[in-house]
């Protein structure tokens, strides 16, 4: 008994302040998801549905309409753009976060500048430098494109990001492992393909994880340099302008499903080289 | 290459091997040192003293700033370690993560180019030697301490190097270990036959290991020899302490005759030394005289003390008990400790108690003069 010296205990044995923080976890919760999921609900409905609930009816009418109709707007090509800007933008951060986190295994002079000079974008607000980008380009006389000043603007959110991960996951890389590898025979390049790479590689997904879906949906940096084409959240957000349809939250719950089926994919692969790694094991 | 003299492939030689990080801090200062071919050679000294940054300078992951390494005759400087034909085992023993024990083995074999059929018959080779053969698949985050250093050797012996330095390799591991890993060591530097460099911060180590021990401080080295020459004649007051084991006092010297100094301790009596080989002392030098702990024998205040012995009075101020020997502490002047080790069924006849007067005696041929 004397262990249960602090506060009231009730019958069940929790403490009162069990309770309470349970249901600021559920308030979190419902904060957090609560939202999507009125969308999510309110795309189910059938051809009487409106942007509000109560709920009417129960079908798949809007996901039908939505690639069917061509008033709701451009879904299709600006999906497709989305998706090709979005991997443009993720080859690009991983390759160069994983070459400044090569770079930064060890010190060098001034390398707090190199290091504050790449992440410091995070900071700026991104319509700022959207309309930033969109005057630079007017100026030099470059008509914008969603496949390259977007690309431009998009990665001055996903490098400092790709980075930022990359950097953490390097803080883990032991450099005997490149020392051993050195003393063992390999060649530089070696080394990089046997060693560096293949211990990395759950990091170097999780990079391009955060590069695709960063890109996937950003708004404000792409809103001034995507030029006269949209890709898919200008697209929504020109559509939440003119369509007053649920159409609008069938995009929603798929554009949604799009999200996680990428990300379980990285996560998959993720595990899997876990597994296979581990697997070996038992093999003999 | 092709006239290299067959047999002392391993042989290693330092010539004024200096190592500078910042431009003017020498980390390795001036150091000459001759390995022999199949030596198991120790470098031995507090972290910091530049013993792992002269193995890193032989295994060719640093540059000296000046001064040659020879091994097996030919100067290395400059040479990748494929080339100097070394091999390195690292502290934490660098074991490739996400490659299981057959593959971190069959790495070196890998690089050269050698088919999978090929590295992995070396491999399975190497892993029945080393007693890995039925953790081949495993991960090393899969294995033990002692398991890990063993295949830490084998991916390191299977390029066949005249030379294996190792870094720390015991550190990783707990004391009981330690010491049966100490064993394995010895044992694969005999079957291999190559001469082994060993980097410890542990004088118990490198006696039961090496033989050659290396004593180093500040990047100079301050006695080197066979481990007992090391432990049982320490040249100087640094030497003496880190390798342990000695009563250390301070002194002035009052008179030399021919083969004695007389020193006039600190604690107040006098105390004949003979002279060292080497050491030149003159009547008023400060001195420093060496007594080895269980070279001491206590006695009762009024037994008399026979000829050719010294005599210190003191008063017992505390007594351990260690198993095969007992640990008796003295009273001293000096800041250092003098502390006796008494076999202990001879402590057991005739036992003391903390707080008796004795007499610390030994005979004067046993003590030595520091430099």
């Amino acid at each position: 008994m004397s262990l249960r010296r602090t506060g009231v205990v009730n019958a069940s044995g929790r403490p009162w302040t069990f309770y309470l923080l349970l249901a600021l976890f559920v308030l979190y919760v419902l904060a957090l998801y609560g939202p999507m999921i009125c969308i999510y609900i309110l795309s189910f409905q059938d051809v009487r549905g409106g942007l509000v609930f109560p709920m009417k009816g129960l079908s798949w009418h809007w996901f039908v309409d939505l690639f069917t109709q061509v008033r709701t707007g451009d879904v299709k090509g600006s999906f497709d753009r989305s998706v090709k800007l979005a991997v443009i933008v993720t080859v690009i951060t991983v390759v160069v976060s994983f070459l400044s986190g090569l770079a930064f295994r060890r010190r060098f002079r001034g390398d707090g500048i190199v290091f504050y000079l790449m992440i410091g974008s995070l900071v700026a607000p991104g319509l700022v430098l959207s309309i930033g980008t969109g005057l630079l380009l007017t100026f030099i006389g470059v008509e914008a494109r969603w496949y390259a000043s977007a690309v431009g603007a998009q990665l001055s959110w996903t490098l400092p990001f790709g980075v930022l991960v990359m950097f953490a996951v390097m803080s883990r890389f032991d450099r005997a492992w490149e020392e051993a590898a050195y003393d063992l025979g390999a060649t530089r390049w070696q080394t990089i393909r046997l060693v560096v790479v293949p211990i990395l590689m759950p990091g170097i997904v999780a990079v391009g994880l955060f590069g695709f879906t960063l890109s996937y949906d950003e708004f404000a940096r792409t809103l001034q340099t995507a030029g006269s084409l949209n890709t898919l959240p200008l697209e929504i957000w020109s559509m939440t302008l003119n369509v007053t349809s649920p159409s609008l939250y069938a995009l929603g719950t798929v554009t949604t499903i799009v999200s996680f089926l990428i990300i379980g994919a990285c996560l998959g692969t993720i595990a899997l080289i876990q597994k296979r790694r581990a697997s070996r094991v038992p093999a003999h | 290459m092709g006239a290299q003299v067959m047999g002392a492939q391993g042989h290693i030689e330092l010539a004024g091997v200096c190592k500078s990080f910042d431009g003017f801090n020498n980390v390795v200062d001036g150091v000459n040192l001759k390995i022999p071919d199949g030596a198991y050679c120790c470098l031995l000294g507090p972290s910091g003293c530049g013993k792992t940054t002269i193995l890193r300078m032989i295994a060719g992951h640093e540059d000296p700033t000046a001064g040659e390494i020879l091994i097996g005759g030919e100067n290395v400087v400059g040479l990748p370690p494929v080339a100097r034909r070394t091999a390195m085992m690292f502290q934490s023993y660098a074991l490739f993560p996400h490659l299981s024990v057959r593959d971190n083995i069959a790495f070196a074999l890998r690089v050269r180019g050698l088919s999978k059929a090929e590295r992995y018959a070396a491999a399975d080779a190497m892993m029945r030697k080393v007693r890995l053969s039925e953790l081949a698949d495993r991960l090393p985050a899969q294995l033990s301490g002692g398991q890990q250093q063993r295949v830490a050797l084998a991916r390191a012996a299977i390029t066949e190097p005249r030379v294996l330095l190792l870094d720390e390799p015991l550190s990783a591991l707990d004391e009981h270990l330690r010491v049966q890993m100490r064993q394995e060591l010895r044992q694969m530097q005999r079957e291999l036959g190559i001469t082994f460099v060993h980097v410890t911060h542990t004088q118990l180590e490198a006696i039961a290991l090496a033989d050659l021990v290396v004593v180093m401080e500040k990047g100079k080295i301050r006695q080197h020899g066979p481990a007992r020459d090391v432990y049982a004649s320490p040249q100087d007051r640094y030497v003496a302490e880190f390798l342990g084991g000695q009563n250390i006092l301070d002194g002035r010297v009052q008179t030399v005759n021919g083969h004695h100094a007389i020193v006039a301790a600190t604690t107040g009596r006098d105390i004949k030394v003979p002279l060292t080989p080497g050491v030149r002392v003159d009547a008023g030098d400060p001195i420093a005289v060496a007594v080895r702990r269980d070279d001491i024998e206590l006695m009762r205040p009024d037994a008399v003390a026979p000829e050719g012995v010294v005599s210190l009075a003191s008063r017992i101020r505390a007594i351990e008990y260690q198993g095969y020997f007992v640990k008796v502490m003295l009273e001293a002047d000096s800041e250092e400790e003098f502390v006796v080790y008494v076999s202990e069924r001879k402590f057991y006849r005739n036992p003391f108690e903390v707080g008796d007067a004795v007499l610390a005696t030994w005979p004067v041929d046993v003590a030595r003069l520091l430099a």
